[in-house]
């Protein structure tokens, strides 16, 4: 899928939680949204971009969710 | 009197005083509550005393003195519909001398009275025909040859009623039901004594007054001065049948007036608990599209959207879908194809669907259209209080001291609800209004909002950070409530983060525009004025940060104690009939039924055994997912039940693209919606009056809708989704709706106590309704959240990606007027288009000017999505830097300039913000002319489907 607009999406789910004081609790946050409202395939995509590009145009913050909470993402199918 | 049609009427309005009141009628005792009338106290003994100028829905006038009585010990002759009863009272409603008094009033009525009963619409419904016969009128000692109306022109501007004044017996219900029930003032008694008679706006027509066509003042008529012109056409109904209004998310209850199969009139039900006997022009008129000659009443299907249609029979149309779906699926896998659940259809109906996807497709791609306008409600509401819904009942309004409306326009998305609150701001709850635009309730007739917070459009969060700066620094929370309910450390969290400079309303201001003493005003009367209740539309959720916002206002709440009782609350005023429904039902791809996420593993094992199928742990896509992954060619097949994506849908060039990507697209819809055009199966669908059911409101009630004629195509929509699960291999056995709810209420545990039967005894349902509220929850979160502790979330300001720049300068937002409804698809096909009959572009005069921009001229609108071109209207209810439009017509592609852009948590599309530019021009844009054509072939293409089968009749 369109991989600006993941991008674009996650680095915004980044916005939101980034204002969280607990550093933990954000990074949680950010994995935990994904996991649960993300489709598998646009997670993959994701997390195979983070791989690759190194997070490229991705907030700090979600690289380091993802990288933190990776098992969580990755699609039990 | 059609005694089988109409309701009694208790003359005066119920009084609920604790205190009781005895006295005596006629020698009975009888006990009412203090302050009801004597007219009231008879008739809840099954005393009628006769009356003209009274009714139940309105306060008492006291004007045609026909409902005189005697009181034991008083002098005169008292009318009893101003009589307050009193202790001990001794009432006499019938004597020789009240009947000759009695009888005169009705001979002065009737002097002026044309005598052509026989051949009037009102014949056998007319209270003065009652009253006449009650009286034991007999003769007219006045004659006709003197002065009176009997000439007088009749009123047929309005496309639903006639007004005739030569029948006006002036009683003023009219006048009083536009006062007190829609709160519009469009009425008044002009003239006097006898030249006095009703008139709309300064003399004018109906059509060209202030009247906004509710009918309030129709129903309120006793005689058939002010008659539909369908009970003019076909005559006074024979039965009636209780059902739901299919419109918008007030979910008023109707009586559907019969004759048969045909409907005479759609009535206000007075016991209907969402609306208390009121309704507006969409429900009380604007069904005569169910019976439309554009209605399809066969089933088609086409190899690709450049073949016309070809109409086949039900099987085979639905053996091309379903091995078309097994075709995709074997092709690009289980998960390339979904389903999309309809806000309109019922919840038994988008149970199925969501089943289906669930149990034959065998993943989680199903949507409804929730996805586009309060999904952030849901998400926001659940991640706050622990519930996806609002927390008030409708009549909770009637408690509030202090009402915020944030983002929504009640008088024309949920006029009937407007019409509540309205009455209660008359009564002096003061109103704070956030919206970008002057919107009516800022000024109308007797009401005027003490702060309007106009906003830049965008900025709801930086709002209501602001607010809640001032909440917490000026010490205005309710510490004791947050203390006792809420989660300590969450509390902490949010109270800091608030209470920084950087979210004053000073600092804020440069964001907003909102000057900040303004937004200190608000803040202190929402935390200091007693109760105090937010409603917010889809001007706060359709946002980049639509769920914040939510959230936003959870906290709002939480702060000041503002929870959990009557006259408060956090109240969505949800868009489609049934889009909390659809929502309850699990038609979000992350949920189950009950607003449970597919990977909590309990849930999903109560329903794969009930199912007899695995059912996925993983979120399936959302609707503007299914768009991106079908350009991406892993997205080939869907099922969209009554539902126009393509018009309602942001960025329709995407839209377009991602369906014309797509292998199978099978709608079922009543009409060629635009979706339809990209389609190769369509499935006639059913009106709301075709089909058993029930919508679910804004206030969580489920209200039954009942079948009042069979579905014009063979089948309502829950049989279609039947057979086509069948053909796909996965059995669904239901004889009737009902039998869909049981198993909703088995599966789900805050609607384990909902039934047809319950449903059919209380009139309603507000769920949670179960074991521990076996009556349903009018208010939630009494006395605890339903997640336990209330939950603080800290909402930062993010400015939206949607900019302006120089290229685009402006800020675009959409939204919607009464009397059209959503696409329109079926408020275009009834006489409300005289009304709206095109949308049209409101701009700042400022903003026109220096843009040569004249009124009625046309405008080319750009953004970075696309172009179009509508009319402009130049109006001061814009704020300069901000121009509006609405999308109730294909055409006007209003979502051709809208982006994609959405909302954070739930991809809610940003509808209320788009940067855009304005120009004059002289033509339609490259869109429209495109769309022009396109549609033309589309509509070519049925048209020889239709030539087809006729062509195949001659020969045979
Ligand atoms: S239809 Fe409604 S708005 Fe119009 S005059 Fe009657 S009561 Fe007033
Ligand atoms: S129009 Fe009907 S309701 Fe109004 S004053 Fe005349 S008779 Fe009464
Ligand atoms: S307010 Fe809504 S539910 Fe009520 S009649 Fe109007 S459209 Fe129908
Ligand atoms: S009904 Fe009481 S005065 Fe008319």
């Amino acid at each position: 899928m369109d991989m600006q607009n993941l991008i674009h999406m996650a680095n915004q789910i980044g916005d939101f939680f980034e204002a969280m004081p607990d550093r933990e609790e954000a990074l949680l946050g950010i994995s935990g949204h994904l996991h649960n409202f993300w489709e598998p395939r646009m997670r993959s995509q994701l997390l195979k971009y983070v791989d690759t590009e190194n997070g490229k145009d991705l907030k700090p913050i979600v690289v380091s969710a993802i990288r933190t909470h990776r098992s969580k993402l990755v699609s039990q199918h | 009197m059609l005694e089988q049609l109409n309701a009694k009427d208790f003359g005066t309005p119920l009084r609920t005083a604790e205190q009781e009141v005895t006295l005596e009628i006629d020698g009975m005792q009888v006990t009412v509550a203090a302050g009801t009338s004597i007219m009231r106290a008879a008739s809840e003994n099954g005393v009628n005393i006769p009356k003209l100028c009274a009714t139940d829905s309105l306060e008492p006038f006291g004007s045609c003195r026909l409902c005189l009585v005697e009181i034991e010990g008083r002098k005169g002759y008292p009318a009893s519909c101003t009589t307050p009863v009193e202790r001990g009272m001794k009432v006499r409603t019938q004597s020789p001398k009240l009947q000759a008094l009695r009888k005169g009033v009705m001979e002065l009525y009737i002097s002026d009275h044309p005598l052509d009963c026989l051949t009037c619409a009102a014949n056998g419904n007319c209270e003065l025909q009652d009253m006449a016969g009650v009286t034991g009128l007999r003769e007219v000692r006045y004659g006709y040859e003197g002065e009176n109306h009997i000439v007088s022109k009749k009123d047929e501007s309005n496309p639903y009623f006639t007004y005739d004044p030569s029948k006006c017996i002036v009683c003023n219900r009219c006048v009083r039901a536009c006062e007190e029930t829609q709160g519009t003032y469009a009425l008044t008694i002009s003239g006097r004594g006898f030249e006095s008679r009703v008139s709309a706006g300064q003399d004018q027509p109906f059509m060209e007054s202030e009247c906004v066509s509710c009918g309030a003042c129709v129903q309120a008529c006793p005689t058939a001065t002010l008659q539909e012109k369908s009970v003019i056409a076909l005559g006074q109904a024979e039965h009636s049948v209780i059902t739901t209004c299919a419109y918008c998310g007030v979910g008023c209850s109707f009586k559907a007036e019969m004759k048969g199969n045909e409907v005479v009139r759609m009535v206000p039900n007075k016991d209907g608990h969402a609306n208390e006997g009121h309704s507006c022009v969409k429900g009380r008129f604007a069904w005569g599209y169910a019976t439309h000659k554009d209605r399809i009443l066969k089933p088609m299907i086409r190899s690709r959207i450049t073949d016309p249609w070809k109409e086949v029979s039900w099987d085979e149309a639905l053996d091309h879908a379903a091995s078309e779906f097994r075709r995709i699926q074997k092709k690009y896998g289980r998960d390339s194809i979904g389903g999309i659940v309809s806000s309109r259809c019922t919840n038994e109906e988008g149970y199925l669907v969501q089943k289906m996807v669930r149990a034959a497709f065998g993943n989680n791609n199903v949507d409804t259209c929730a996805r586009v306008c309060h999904s952030p409600t849901g998400y926001g509401l659940k991640q706050t209080l622990g519930e996806s819904a609002g927390t008030q009942t409708f009549k909770s309004v009637e408690h509030c001291d202090v009402i915020v409306v944030m983002g929504a326009n009640p008088t024309d998305a949920h006029p009937v609800f407007a019409s509540r609150m309205k009455k209660r701001l008359r009564e002096g709850a003061k109103l704070i209004v956030i919206d970008p635009r002057h919107i009516d309730l800022v000024r109308s007739p007797h009401v005027e909002a003490d702060f309007h917070l106009q906003l830049k459009p965008g900025t709801n969060v930086a709002i209501v950070s602001a607010l809640a700066h001032v909440i917490v620094t000026e010490g205005l929370l309710a510490t004791e409530f947050i203390a006792q309910r809420c989660e300590e450390k969450a509390f902490q969290q949010w109270r800091d983060f608030v209470a920084l400079p950087e979210n004053s309303p000073e600092a804020m201001q440069e964001i907003t525009g909102v000057p900040a003493e303004l937004v200190r005003g608000a803040a202190r009367l929402y935390a200091t004025g007693g109760n105090a209740a937010i409603y917010y539309g889809l001007g706060v959720t359709e946002h980049a940060q639509g769920s914040t916002a939510v959230m936003g206002i959870a906290n709002l709440a939480m702060a000041t104690g503002n929870i959990g009782r009557e006259g408060v609350g956090v109240n969505p005023l949800r868009g489609q009939n049934n889009v909390q429904g659809s929502c309850d039902i699990g038609s979000f791809p992350h949920e189950l039924p009950g607003y449970r996420h597919v990977s909590d593993s309990t849930t999903r094992h109560l329903f794969e055994q009930a199912w007899g199928v695995e059912i996925q742990p993983e979120p399936g896509l959302r609707i503007p997912n299914m768009f991106d992954a079908a350009l991406d060619g892993s997205f080939m097949g869907l099922y969209c039940q009554g539902e126009d994506i393509v018009q309602s849908d942001p960025n329709i060039q995407h839209v377009a693209a991602a369906l014309s990507a797509m292998e199978c697209i099978v709608v079922q819809d009543i009409f060629m919606n635009e979706t339809a055009m990209y389609a190769h199966v369509f499935l006639p669908g059913s009106s709301f009056l075709e089909k058993d059911g029930t919508f679910t409101n804004a206030e969580r009630r489920i209200s039954r809708v009942r079948k009042v004629m069979p579905p014009k195509a063979g089948y309502a929509d829950w049989e279609v989704t039947i057979r086509l699960s069948r053909r796909l291999g996965y059995e669904m056995n239901y004889a009737h709706p009902s039998e869909i709810m049981d198993e909703i209420a088995r599966l789900t545990p805050t609607f384990h106590g909902v039934s047809y039967e319950k449903l059919d005894q209380l009139g309603s349902i507000q769920w949670p309704c179960n074991d521990a509220a076996p009556l349903g929850t009018p208010t939630m979160h009494v006395d605890e959240f339903v997640r336990g502790k209330g939950h603080f979330i800290i909402t930062k300001y993010v400015a939206t990606d949607e900019k302006v720049t120089r290229k685009y300068p402006l800020i675009l937002t959409t939204g919607r007027i009464l009397s059209q409804y959503n696409v329109g698809a079926q408020t275009r096909r009834t006489e409300n288009v005289q009304w709206h009959e095109q949308d049209i572009l409101e701009i700042h005069p400022h903003d026109a000017e220096e843009r040569g921009i004249k009124d009625g001229g046309w405008v080319g609108i750009h953004s970075r999505a696309g172009e179009t071109a509508l009319r402009a209207k130049v109006t001061e209810r814009m704020q300069p830097g901000v121009v509006y439009t609405t999308f109730h017509f294909p055409g006007s592609g209003a979502n051709v300039i809208t982006t994609e852009n959405s909302d954070w948590a739930t991809n809610c599309p940003e509808y209320k913000v788009t940067a855009v530019q304005v120009m004059p021009v002289s033509e339609p844009s490259d869109w429209q002319k495109k769309y022009t054509r396109f549609s033309k072939v589309q509509h070519e293409l049925l048209d020889q489907a239709k030539q087809a089968i006729s062509k195949t009749k001659t020969i045979a």
